[in-house]
């Protein structure tokens, strides 16, 4: 078994599955709970200022989308911070940390954006003991409207600013977790670099209508006739936050930038693609949420058995696959793939037929009995096929050989490697010397 | 109760009331509503789908099933009827695992096809609920078509011909109409009247005028029906029944397995029906299974089908032969009766084993006897009161293209007509394309 202690920031935790600050983290029972269960850590329910306690909506938080046999897909909510009071939670914190102490105690906090605000919550959470905080510059409905959440984290200059008040006023490494909701994720992760940011987490949820009620003509989830946009998470995410962190973790300015991946991680799959990626841990929600904490025993069992069977430890799987992400214009124009349909495989329900000749390059025959067969003369090896087909590993994509005849283009496949950046089509072409 | 499945003889209420309706109760529940959103799921909506050719109505079950899937089962019964107006009932009775299903490509990657036939089930159920009819009548055209037999193929030619305008005078020898969806189905297959209720449905249409008790060549001729008619359309199916031409076969304890089913359809009372302590049923049709699994759902102690030919030779599909055999129907094959023993009353039948090469069958000389207070026959039924000087071939009514005879303005369909699998869909896809032959020559 591979081992799959995590060290992050110095932030010490037995596997790095760590639940995300949400619903799952409101409570000592809950995060008891989860430590039995045998989660790495936790990233504790954001904590807001000291007063009245928030005040949620008393209709439905939650609107979802699913995909075949009602498989959850994507989840958003309209919750807001924890709205049980900052003494409890911090009492709470203090003894579960004390409890529990191999495991990851980060508290997610968000206050006004005003030092002393800041200032004043600190040394609260330095006092419980929790290993690190989390800085909530993501939540994009409710606390936003109020100045806080994602209307900071749209703002690298505030981004800057809060985290550097955080880095002057606690010991605790500060976890900097950004909102999808910007264009370009580097902008704010090299802003959180500048302030002193010791990590940056990420993404939380994506601004979103999950679905309208079309008899009530109300978004959903709906409270009383009306909706607002939630924060979308779950498995249908996955693909943005992946491409946000490989962002971070290649970009010159923040390279080598402790990240915290977050974002639809399911099975240990995602876990380990996070990883590969540059995450140090990865943190969980919807997952959690849909299937309970028993899920992080498929999560460790699965990463530790791929970590034996790669003979990688842990830390060789972090950031691996960095080097191998690139912008498209470095894409080897040389390689050239052509669809293969394995006829032993193939259930012949056409669908390959369907997309590729209603919707894509006419590259694929349907006999009369129902084969189905790669024309390579017209098959640009778009993967379509590949993608629609019900049979896993059915259609798969061939390399043709360095001097093979590309049948659709009449040239032999060239041995050498050539990009955008050098091709005759390209007006910016730089030409070799003469 | 009185009697048992050890009562010697022919007895009725052999089990008691509540066994008897759980026996004769639905034999693939309807799904509910959860239940066909899972199955529905499952279809992957291929393209040029081998279910739809695999169907002899060609219904777009690909999209039907995708109206399940979306919350519309009332759109899919619509995409059902259009093809086949009999749709509830095919979804209970086609042998779904040799047609649709058996080309359902789910079927070749995992062995487990869609559900098709209960999910077709769900979407017209759904409908039929409602009691709505989802079609209206054309603009009267003033012509009229006689159509002799009620049952799936003379229905579904009454419906699409009432559709187009026509006025239609739909014939029926029996009580009832429906044919054999009313009596001649195994009971489990259709419960709670449901054969009666569809007619009903069906004529909801308008146009449709239903005459029982009126049997072609006693009650009415072709000759009278061609005189006030602008065509005629027959589907009176096979009324006789094959003889088995073995010694003793006029003992009493022989019956015919279609009486049998029939008077079983028509019970009021279950326990009412008597049945042998130790039935051999001969054939091995659908008959034959519905007659064996019934008798022994009656409560026989011992029941038997003899069939002349190998198990693969059976017409009879494999999922029919466990379905009987899970009810513990034992099968003898490549056997064939040679005399029913008794003094009066069957007490045995007289079996030898068979030879085939070929096509043909000789006895081997060996023979066994099987303990038998009951035999039914289920050895094929025979074209009856077909009109004179129409072709016959092959014992049925001789159709070219879409159901026409040897006779102008005369078609037929269904299984008095030949060509074609004596089946409840294929009756339906006969009457619905002779309908549609007939409204082009009517109105062209």
């Amino acid at each position: 078994m591979a081992d799959l202690s995590t060290d992050f920031l110095g932030i010490k935790s037995p596997n790095p599955f760590w639940l995300a600050s949400a619903p799952p983290t409101d409570k000592a029972y809950n995060v008891e709970r989860a430590f039995k269960a045998g989660w790495g850590g936790v990233v504790w329910k954001t904590l807001g200022e000291a007063g009245p306690p928030i005040v949620n909506v008393n209709g439905p938080r939650y609107g979802a989308i699913w995909g075949a046999d009602r498989r959850l897909l994507g989840l958003n909510n309209i919750e807001l911070i924890t709205d049980r009071p900052l003494e409890v939670n911090l009492r709470e914190i203090k003894q579960v940390k004390r409890d529990w102490p191999d495991r990851a105690m980060i508290v997610s906090l968000m206050v006004p954006c005003e030092e002393e605000a800041w200032k004043a919550i600190l040394p609260h959470v330095e006092d419980t003991g929790a290993d690190g905080i989390e800085l909530n510059f993501g939540c994009p409905h409710g606390m936003s409207e109020r100045g806080m959440g994602a209307a900071v984290g749209q703002v690298p200059e505030y981004i800057e600013m809060v985290t550097r008040w955080c880095k002057q006023n606690t010991r605790m490494p500060v976890i900097v977790k950004l909102t999808p909701n910007i264009t370009d994720i580097r902008y704010p992760a090299r802003a959180a670099k500048r302030g002193g940011a010791d990590a940056v987490s990420l993404i939380n949820t994506i601004s979103s209508i999950t679905s309208v009620n079309l008899d009530d003509f109300s978004p959903e989830p709906m409270i009383d006739g009306k909706g607002t946009h939630g924060g979308y998470c779950g498995p249908a995410v996955k693909p943005i936050a992946l491409n946000m962190v490989a962002e971070i973790a290649r970009d010159p300015e923040t390279q080598g930038l402790p990240i915290s991946g977050i974002g639809g991680v399911t099975t240990w799959r995602d876990a380990a693609e996070f990883l590969s990626l540059g995450a140090g841990t990865v943190q969980v929600c919807t997952a959690a949420m849909t299937y309970g904490f028993k899920i992080v025993e498929e999560m460790k069992s699965g990463l530790s058995q791929y970590l034996d069977e790669k003979g990688m430890a842990l830390s060789d799987l972090v950031g691996r696959a960095v080097p191998n992400v690139t912008d498209w214009q470095y894409l080897n124009l040389n390689y050239v793939t052509k669809a293969r349909i394995d006829q032993d495989a193939c259930i012949s329900c056409g669908r390959c037929f369907a997309a590729c000749e209603d919707t894509s390059h006419q590259a694929i025959s349907m006999s009369e009995d129902r084969v189905f067969e790669v024309k390579d003369d017209e098959c640009v090896a778009c993967n379509l096929c590949v993608n629609v087909c019900p049979v896993e590993g059915c259609i798969t994509m061939e390399r043709l050989e360095a001097g093979t005849m590309d049948e659709r283009t009449g040239k032999p496949v060239e041995p050498v490697y050539a990009n955008w950046t050098t091709h005759p089509n390209n007006p910016g072409a730089v030409k070799a010397a003469e | 109760m009185t009697n048992s499945p050890f009562t010697p003889g022919i007895a009725p209420a052999r089990l008691d009331a509540q066994t008897l309706s759980a026996n004769f109760d639905d034999l693939h529940p309807p799904l509910d509503g959860h239940e066909a959103l899972v199955a529905a799921d499952r279809c992957y909506f291929c393209h040029d789908a081998p279910c739809i050719t695999a169907c002899p109505t060609s219904i777009d079950i690909p999209l039907f099933i995708r109206q399940i899937a979306t919350g519309t089962p009332e759109a899919a019964a619509k995409t059902i009827f259009d093809q086949n107006i009999l749709g509830g009932m095919c979804a209970r009775v086609c042998p779904t695992e040799t047609l649709c299903e058996e080309a359902c490509v789910r079927e070749t990657a995992e062995g487990k096809p869609v559900e098709i036939g209960r999910l077709q089930r769900y979407a017209t159920d759904t409908l039929m609920a409602a009691g709505v009819h989802p079609y209206a009548r054309a603009e009267p055209t003033g012509k009229r078509v006689a159509v002799v037999g009620a049952g799936p193929a003379g229905l579904a030619c009454a419906h699409r011909l009432a559709m187009h305008g026509h006025d239609v005078a739909l014939y029926d020898a029996k009580e009832k109409g429906g044919g054999l969806n009313e009596y001649g189905i195994a009971y489990y297959k259709a419960v709670g009247g449901f054969a009666e209720a569809e007619v009903d449905w069906l004529l909801k249409i308008g146009g449709i005028t239903l005459h029982t008790g009126k049997a072609l060549g006693r009650d009415i001729t072709l000759e009278g029906l061609k005189a006030e008619h602008d065509a005629v359309f027959l589907g009176m199916g096979l009324a006789g029944v094959n003889a088995l031409r073995a010694e003793g076969e006029g003992r009493a304890g022989v019956l015919d397995a279609v009486g049998f089913i029939s008077d079983l359809r028509q019970a009021g009372d279950l326990a009412k029906l008597p049945v042998g302590r130790n039935v051999v049923v001969i054939g091995g049709g659908m008959t034959a299974i519905d007659a064996a699994v019934q008798s022994k759902l009656l409560g026989a102690e011992n029941v038997t089908v003899l069939y002349r030919r190998s198990r693969e030779a059976m017409p009879a599909s494999r999922y029919e032969q466990d379905l009987a055999a899970s009810k513990g129907v034992r099968f003898i094959f490549n056997a064939m009766p040679v005399a029913v023993l008794g003094n009066g009353s069957v007490t045995a039948l007289r079996a030898e084993y068979t030879r085939s090469e070929g096509r043909s069958l000789t006895g081997t000389g060996e023979t066994f006897d099987i303990p038998a207070d009951q035999v039914l026959k289920a050895i094929g039924q025979t074209l009856e009161g077909a009109p004179e000087g129409i072709e016959i071939t092959g014992g049925k009514i001789a159709v070219t293209g879409a159901g026409r005879t040897s006779l102008p303005g005369v078609w037929a369909g269904g299984d008095c007509a030949a060509g074609g699998e004596d089946l409840t869909v294929t009756a339906v896809a006969e009457g619905r394309d002779a309908a549609e032959d007939i409204h082009a020559s009517l109105i062209g």
